[in-house]
């Protein structure tokens, strides 16, 4: 679905229509940023980032670290949403958490934090706990306990 | 977004070394003694030096590091050291600063990064900063 939006994305910008493009967009999916709406995404899985970008194209170095973050975790099968393809979202999202900043994580609907935080939760080992809480087994508790030795 | 300036970008970015080295590495607060702060940068310093009464304070303008003009004031990180952050979670410590900076985060701030320590974590860390992460090219949309 994405992909066919994106395609469809490029392929507007091309023939310079991408403005008329994301004024229909915008007028079509008012509702996107939305507390209902944004509350409904946020618990429909068990972790739901909010991003620029995506995963396999993240289009801001904070949002990169996220994704990093959780590939090292095994956390792979996670919903993620590009707040650069909806400006309701990209707002609606801030004023749902009263974050200012993107990306957001959510764990089972909870708000987490954004880049800094996950890194630190990481780093000191909260991150596993966390992601125990909501039934996921980080792929780092299998690992050697020495692989992140020098993250100091 | 122009591909041109994306691909700058993507150079910019290889340039600066693999993100991954975020986790692993820290680096020492960049010095900004040797530049005039900017308004923003000096305004942000202020507020937080106001609010937070802090042992120690860094406003560091991270901007040169994605693709905005040279000067610009869009991309910062703070690192604040106050008694105020005893017993709080680190949620609750951002929120503080998000806070404290609301104005400037609605208006010309896009990226803020905050490392909000007690001033006894501060010692125990040997005030180490972290890196960073590099650009990816979002900014001109």
């Amino acid at each position: 679905m994405s992909r066919v939006f994106l395609t469809t994305a490029r392929f507007l910008r091309t023939q310079g229509a991408r403005s008329a493009f994301l004024r229909a967009l915008s007028s079509e999916a008012a509702d996107t940023g939305s507390r209902e709406h944004i509350d409904g995404l946020v618990k429909k899985d068990k972790v739901v980032v909010f991003m620029k970008g995506v995963p396999q194209q993240p289009m801001c170095g904070f949002s990169n670290a996220v994704v990093q973050i959780l590939r090292m975790h095994g956390v792979d099968n996670y919903s993620s949403y590009n707040v650069l393809e909806d400006e309701n979202l990209r707002q609606g999202i801030k004023d749902y958490s009263s974050w200012p900043t993107i990306p957001q994580v959510f764990l089972s609907g909870e708000f987490v934090g954004g880049c800094d935080i996950l890194l630190q939760m990481h780093q000191n080992g909260d991150l596993v706990e966390e992601l125990q809480k909501v039934g996921i087994r980080s792929a780092l508790l299998d690992k050697q306990p020495d692989t992140d030795k020098d993250k100091q | 977004m122009n591909v041109g300036v994306r691909q700058a970008c993507r150079l910019v970015t290889a340039y600066r070394g693999n993100l991954l080295s975020l986790t692993a590495r820290s680096a020492r607060t960049m010095s900004t003694e040797e530049k005039q702060p900017g308004p923003v940068e000096s305004t942000i310093r202020e507020k937080l030096s106001q609010h937070f009464q802090p042992s120690h304070l860094d406003v560091i303008n991270e901007s040169y590091m994605h693709c905005v003009p040279p000067g610009s004031e869009t991309h910062f990180k703070v690192v604040v050291v106050s008694d105020m952050f005893d017993n709080e979670a680190i949620i609750k410590r951002h929120r503080m600063v998000n806070g404290v900076l609301q104005e400037e985060l609605e208006g010309p701030v896009h990226a803020l990064s905050i490392m909000a320590k007690t001033p006894k974590q501060w010692e125990d860390s040997g005030g180490k900063v972290s890196k960073s992460p590099a650009c990816r090219g979002g900014m001109g949309q």
